[in-house]
């Protein structure tokens, strides 16, 4: 895990201000863009996705690289695994 | 269908937003998390699913009625997606079945086509428990 907000994504996706569970159904649709290896980044501002976003990722077999808290939200990392 | 039955079946009685939103919200987690999902629009959830009628609807249930304008100006002002856009995207993510009860249809002389597209057919109650029983949530709405 880095400690930086800083890490690298190849995809941004800004689900402040959406409601549960729509940051992730944010994920799941930008995950599916991406190529296998790929890194995707979302921040929410919902407090659901601190467990949603990382039980997702486990289930669908994905890896979470971080949870970064911002001033507003938090941004959620993850690479695609297969 | 699955052996394991990871599947929720919600029956879907109540017509009014506050219920439709959370069935909606509770088939959208549930088809995030890989279960399928199997709605069973009875009585007045089924009316709620007739052609159009998600767009006027404001109703919200009797024992919170003062609170009703408050829910509905909240959802409008915070952009809240409707509880008909959460299950378009509950199916865009996950195996989610909408059903109709045969027995509502009837009494209402409704038919398939009088229903909004997102349902896809319409089953008896006898059916819908046969799947519902291999299930691991049932829930009443």
């Amino acid at each position: 895990m880095s400690t930086t907000s800083e890490v690298h994504a190849d995809v941004e996706i800004d689900a402040r201000g959406s409601f549960c569970p729509g940051p992730l159904m944010e994920l799941i649709r930008g995950i599916k863009t991406l190529p296998v290896g790929g890194v995707i980044a979302v921040r929410s501002s919902d407090p659901g996705s601190a467990k949603d976003i990382p039980a997702w990722l486990q289930k669908a077999g994905h890896e979470l690289i971080g949870a970064y808290p911002e001033a507003d939200c938090t941004r959620f990392v993850a690479r695609k695994l297969r | 269908m699955s052996q394991t039955a990871e599947r929720m079946s919600l029956v879907v009685f109540s017509g009014t937003v506050d219920k439709l939103m959370a069935a909606s919200i509770l088939a959208t987690g549930a088809a995030a998390m890989g279960l399928e999902v199997e709605l069973f629009l009875t009585t007045w959830g089924m009316m709620a699913f007739r052609k159009g009628d998600y767009k006027t609807n404001t109703r919200v249930s009797k024992d919170f009625e003062e609170y009703g304008p408050v829910m509905m100006e909240a959802m409008q002002a915070k952009k809240a997606p409707s509880w008909m856009d959460n299950l378009l995207g509950a199916k865009e993510v996950g195996d989610v079945k909408i059903y109709a009860c045969s027995m509502t249809m009837e009494l209402f002389g409704l038919h398939l086509s009088d229903l909004e597209p997102i349902v896809d057919d319409v089953t008896g109650v006898a059916a819908f428990v046969e799947r519902a029983k291999e299930g691991r949530i049932t829930l009443f709405i």
